[in-house]
């Protein structure tokens, strides 16, 4: 990939979620995307999340939740990735989420630039990546590991 | 087993990736082997028209409308949603599982056995089980296409150069004699010996190929071993393409057959590599060699010794009956009796041997031309591959090879044959009743110097080319139309229950073919 950001960086991964619902907790990764320069207006992001979640929730079996959208707020593929040790409800069949992937792709996205987000997309049913994630220490290890894992 | 599976899902960039990842998973662990489009926004790769044909099952894991469904027409389906595929993806591949289990078992149940008139194609078949048999030609044919085509300009090329003297005398070939002495590059004929010689080892490839990759397509790698050997018997026994799909639908039944059987866990493990291969090519060989070959064997000298018979019959008559028997098997037994008659008057040359010699040829050139020309006038009625071929199939057909038909004989062979027999008898006909002559054993446009009324042969030639492309077309579009008339909803596919379609094989030309 020629990405000219990387999809992740350790400023946009929470290990220490606040405790919340899905709201709060989506809008507390995405201040973080804001921070980073990668999404440009939070409202209209949240609402494009809010969109999609709208359809069909998108908490997965085995505590996972992966709100995300194409919005015209994103201005490159990005991951925020948080983890909760309250867990948060995502609307999957087997109760709250613990890990939560932010995704955020331009709404005029090429496919190249997608790519990225689909490499990341297959890790995310493979319970390894899952598990390393879970015992990751500190938010840089879990960076590096997600932008290893995706550019591979 | 192999699955083909579409995912997709309203973003997709997220749900889209993660059920295929779990279906690729989900497939490795039980075995089988899937290729996934995935329909989301990184693009996505579509399948291939092989991978189509040769896939067992679908897997449609979508939110979304899947694009392009009528490619999965002719597979057993199981659709669900995308989350399905992620949360339960094994329990999708073991419902693949059990639809291909029923889908092809109802497909081959008649097929290896196929004892049928060609009468029977005409029954009611049913569209899942008639469209997965045609799957499987059409593997076949994809792999046979790209011999047909070099090897068959290999063989014009060499004629062109070498003349057609170039494989004479028949038991110890001009070319085989050049090539085995030194090389000399400065000599035409050698060159055109070598060419000859390359093409001729293309050709030998034909039926294998197109009886392995059948096989393949039915029963996966095991399958290849038992329908390359059946089909090289079908060339040692003379029995051409058609006994080549007896061999390739042989093997691919059969296979399918031993794999449903439970082994001891010791065995399992070299069935697939040892077992299945030794059983089935047994078993194939000693119905090629025995149960095919004989007949065919005694049905080539019968009809030999009956065209024999048959001096004195009217001229126009019997230009009729060869072309009839050039175009039926192009290359099998029927094609090879009419043809050695003909070529066996050329050593004790009578006016009317060269008469019957003309008519052979410009009978043997129409089945070609035909369908190149069936591939320009309507192209839509042919797959991409068919049209390809159709291109090469112009200089195949002026150069008097035959076998550039078989391609399409193969994927079509109720539509195709029929037109092209009826296309070789008025040309053997017209030939005939022209008076065209022809001296020398082959060479197609490359020997129209050679011949008397050069002008009636040529008229003939077109004249039948035009009646096949007409009938065939004609055929092919009935049949495109009944087709549409009757949709099948892809979903529905598994559970189309439909023995009738097995009759519907092509192998069930053959037992007839062999006793004509």
């Amino acid at each position: 990939m020629t990405t000219s950001t990387a999809l992740i960086t350790a400023d946009l991964v929470d290990l220490d979620l606040p405790a919340g619902d899905r709201a709060a907790v989506v809008r507390s990764l995405a201040e973080r995307l804001v921070a980073a320069g990668r999404v440009t207006d939070l409202d209209q992001f949240l609402a494009d999340i809010e969109a999609r979640e709208a359809q069909m929730p998108t908490g997965l079996e085995g505590g996972i939740g992966i709100p995300h959208c194409r919005s015209a707020a994103v201005t490159a593929p990005t991951l925020g990735f948080g983890r909760s040790a309250a867990g948060v409800d995502f609307g999957a069949e087997d109760g709250p989420a613990d890990l939560v992937f932010l995704i955020a792709a331009p709404a005029g996205g090429g496919d190249a630039h997608m790519t990225v987000l689909a490499a990341l997309a297959r890790r995310l049913v493979r319970s390894s990546f899952k598990d390393t994630l879970r015992s990751a220490t500190d938010a840089a290890e879990a960076a590096d590991f997600i932008a290893k894992e995706v550019s591979a | 087993m192999k699955i083909v599976a579409v995912t997709a899902c309203p973003t997709g960039i997220a749900h889209t990736y993660m059920a295929a990842e779990a279906l690729e998973a989900a497939a490795e662990e039980a075995g089988h082997s899937i290729v996934v489009e995935t329909q989301g926004s990184a693009g996505s790769t579509p399948l291939t028209a092989t991978q189509l044909a040769e896939a067992d099952a679908a897997i449609f894991a979508a939110d979304v409308e899947v694009r392009d469904k009528d490619r999965f027409a002719h597979l057993p389906l199981v659709a669900v949603g995308v989350k399905k595929a992620i949360s339960g993806a094994p329990g999708l591949i073991t419902q693949a599982e059990d639809a291909a289990a029923n889908a092809p078992a109802r497909a081959t149940a008649g097929a290896p056995a196929a004892a049928g008139a060609p009468a029977g194609a005409k029954a009611p078949a049913g569209p899942g089980a008639a469209s997965k048999v045609r799957a499987w030609l059409m593997t076949g044919v994809s792999f046979v296409i790209p011999f047909v085509a070099a090897g068959g300009l290999l063989i014009a090329l060499g004629f062109a150069l070498g003349g057609y003297q170039i494989n004479l005398p028949e038991d110890a070939p001009l070319y085989e004699t050049i090539l085995s002495g030194g090389f000399d590059a400065g000599s035409l004929t050698a060159w055109g010996a070598l060419a000859f010689g390359i093409g001729s080892a293309a050709f030998n490839f034909l039926v294998p190929v197109l009886s392995g990759y059948i096989a393949y397509a039915m029963a996966d790698r095991p399958a290849l071993v038992p329908g390359f050997v059946g089909g090289a018997i079908a060339v040692t026994t003379g029995a051409g393409f058609l006994g080549g799909l007896v061999s390739g639908f042989a093997a691919g039944g059969l296979v399918m057959w031993i794999k449903t059987w439970r082994v001891p866990r010791a065995l399992a493990g070299i069935m697939p590599v040892v077992v299945i291969p030794l059983l089935s090519s047994a078993v194939v060989g000693l119905l090629m060699f025995v149960v095919v070959g004989r007949p065919i064997a005694a049905a080539t000298e019968g009809l030999t010794n009956w065209l024999n018979g048959l001096s004195g019959t009217n001229a126009i008559l019997l230009g009729l009956l060869l072309g009839l028997m050039m175009c039926f098997d192009m290359g099998g037994p029927v094609n090879k009796a009419a043809y050695t008659f003909a070529v066996a008057g050329l050593t004790t040359p009578s006016p009317t041997a060269l008469t019957i010699m003309a008519a052979v040829m410009a009978a043997g050139m129409v089945p070609p031309l035909a369908m190149a020309l069936a591939t320009v006038v309507r192209g839509s009625l042919f797959t991409e591959a068919e049209r390809e071929n159709g291109r090469a199939a112009w200089l195949l057909g002026a150069s008097f090879i035959s076998e550039g038909a078989i391609p399409f004989a193969a994927a079509d062979p109720f539509r195709v044959i029929p037109s092209i027999m009826a296309g070789g008898a008025v040309t053997g006909a017209l030939s005939m009743a022209f008076g065209a002559t022809l001296r020398a054993p082959h060479g197609g446009v490359f020997v129209v110097p050679l011949m008397g009324n050069p002008l009636g042969f040529l008229v003939a030639v077109v004249a039948g080319t035009l009646v096949a492309t007409a009938l065939v077309l004609l055929l092919k579009t009935v049949a495109r139309r009944r087709d549409d008339g009757t949709p099948v909803p892809v979903g529905e596919a598994p559970t189309e229950a439909a023995p009738a379609g097995a009759s519907s094989s092509p192998s069930s030309t053959t037992p007839a073919g062999a006793t004509a």
